[in-house]
């Protein structure tokens, strides 16, 4: 999504020039394009993400719409207060834009995985997480979303070709997709593991069983509507997330569900345990933690079967 | 805050679009921002009464809801990323905007301070002027015992700052180093001392946290020559 979201920005960028772009010294073979093109509003900060994120606040306050650019971790956890004392608190249209969802960084081990950004971030109000699903919807999401006054946190995926079949980049912030429709049994997936949900969805298509998908890629605002909507038709759902499974849209659709008495069950699937080292790349961490479609497959077979 | 509202600060009110900015960045002295702003006019005296009174917007640390507050602080570290910003906004459109930032010598400790001298002098932000509060304390005693700042003149221009030391309980000698003109951001390390003029307070830890009591009010007042 890397091209999407340089591609976009430097549209959006012609046409206003309170576009700045930041980065903490990442994003090689990626930004250079924007800064070619607008070399007075592009700053490499260096690293220093806290700084960054001061910086952004301070540029918003006085009118410009600054996008902070680094790794998941490094744009969020590392300066997380600054972002809550800053354009949260302050309500400043600053944007962030962390690469690496979930295990996109897999041979770099836990520092670089993205995989507790949105429950960092979900609990503040005031600030928007959008987790795109593949590249056309985040240049959907860029588009729908840049000029609007809260800040916005897009966690992107380094995927700049799979296309999530059935969402033809729609985007809307607050709403959810349904990609299949709801069934005795449904996936909720979170943003690239949408992809995934539909390939479990035809797997268990083969063996007779429907399953319904909902491609989440707002996660704040909530799409509390679509959800609910979803969720009252379908007997068993399951979330995915490449994400712990507390924290992300796992909590989120058990809010949901509490809230509003659904008579539906919750199976949470996603990262569970703290990783442990080895090294590996992103499919063979979705396997390690259970959330590659052939696992899933296996994991939602034995819940039905063990809840009859 | 003296030399920052009495004479630094150009702005012809709270809401002035063209103002220079403020930042606290040492939040814990918002009494000290109260103060000036209702010197200033810019906030009531019934608004400086209503001080931590609940539903008051004048609390312990700064907030940004209240009119002459540039930026809520409290957290420390935090002021001089955000004033680097500022600086930098104006330095991109090409306006004479200052902006001024107070921070203490103890918030030093934080990295995100450094992190933003590091910027501001890299990139030669001369409209970014910072005064720290030298007075060698901390919350739990003094710097020279939890973290030594030794040589805060030479750290703070090996990253590009013009930095100068000065009394900071000398207005004059605070007001010329901030208005000499130069080509890099500035930082005054402004000597003090804590509770200066106050017997019974200077150097004393305790009243980094006590409230006074009507005696000890009375007593100070007195020995400050500002009556009752």
């Amino acid at each position: 999504m890397r091209k999407a979201f340089v591609q976009t920005l430097i549209r959006l960028a012609r046409q206003d020039d309170r576009i700045i772009l930041l980065t903490g010294d990442l994003g090689f073979m990626a930004l250079e394009p924007f800064a070619d093109e607008f070399p007075k509003r592009f700053f490499n900060v260096g690293v220093a993400e806290q700084n960054m994120l001061g910086l952004a606040s301070g540029l918003a306050k006085d009118g410009y719409i600054p996008y902070v650019y680094s790794i998941a971790p490094f744009c969020v956890l590392r300066p997380l207060e600054f972002i809550r004392n800053g354009p949260i608190y302050h309500r400043l249209p600053v944007r962030i834009v962390g690469i690496g969802a979930g295990f996109d960084y897999g041979n770099n081990g836990l520092t670089h995985y993205g995989i507790d950004d949105i429950g960092s971030l979900r609990c503040q109000p005031g600030i928007h997480i959008i987790s795109p699903c593949d590249y056309q919807q985040a240049e959907t999401a860029f588009l729908r979303t840049w000029d609007i006054p809260e800040p916005v946190y897009y966690r992107l995926s380094k995927d700049d070709t799979t296309i999530v079949q059935g969402l033809d980049g729609r985007f809307v912030l607050g709403g959810a997709h349904v990609l299949r429709p709801p069934a005795q049994v449904g996936i909720l997936a979170l943003g690239t593991m949408s992809s995934d949900a539909l390939k479990i969805s035809d797997l268990l298509e083969q063996q007779q069983l429907s399953c319904g998908v909902v491609a989440v890629a707002s996660v704040s605002p909530p799409p509390v509507e679509d959800l609910t909507e979803f969720m009252c038709k379908t007997g068993t759902i399951f979330t995915l997330e490449n994400h712990y499974i507390t924290g992300g849209l796992g909590s989120l659709a058990a809010e949901i569900i509490a809230e509003k008495k659904l008579d539906c069950r919750l199976v949470r699937c996603g990262v569970e345990a703290l990783p442990n080292g080895r090294t590996g790349n992103t499919e063979s961490l979705h396997i390690k933690s259970g959330i590659d479609p052939h696992s899933m497959v296996k994991r939602i077979l034995q819940e039905l079967k063990s809840a009859t | 805050m003296c030399a920052i509202y009495g004479t630094l600060l150009r702005a012809s009110g709270p809401k002035d679009s063209l103002r220079d900015y403020f930042v606290l960045s040492k939040g814990h002295a918002a009494l000290a921002l109260y103060a000036s702003l209702f010197l200033k006019g810019w906030l009531t005296r019934n608004q400086l009464n209503s001080y931590c009174d609940e539903n008051s917007l004048l609390g312990v640390h700064p907030e940004h809801e209240l009119s002459g507050v540039e930026w809520s602080t409290g957290s420390l570290g935090q002021g001089l990323p955000v004033a680097s910003g500022l600086a930098l906004a104006s330095r991109l459109k090409n306006n004479d905007r200052k902006v001024y930032a107070l921070l203490s010598d103890a918030e030093c400790n934080e990295g995100s301070v450094w992190e933003a001298a590091m910027f501001a002098g890299h990139h030669k932000l001369s409209n970014l002027t910072v005064i720290v509060d030298w007075n060698g304390q901390q919350a739990l005693g003094k710097t020279s015992t939890i973290l030594n700042q030794l040589n805060l003149v030479e750290r703070w221009a090996a990253f590009g700052w013009d930095a100068v030391e000065v009394d900071g309980h000398d207005l004059a000698a605070l007001c010329s180093s901030a208005a000499k003109i130069g080509t890099k951001p500035k930082v005054l390390l402004a000597k003090t001392i804590f509770g200066k003029g106050v017997s019974f307070m200077e150097n004393q830890i305790k009243w980094h946290y006590l409230p006074l009591s009507e005696l000890d009010y009375h007593a100070a007042m007195e020995e400050l020559g500002g009556g009752v």
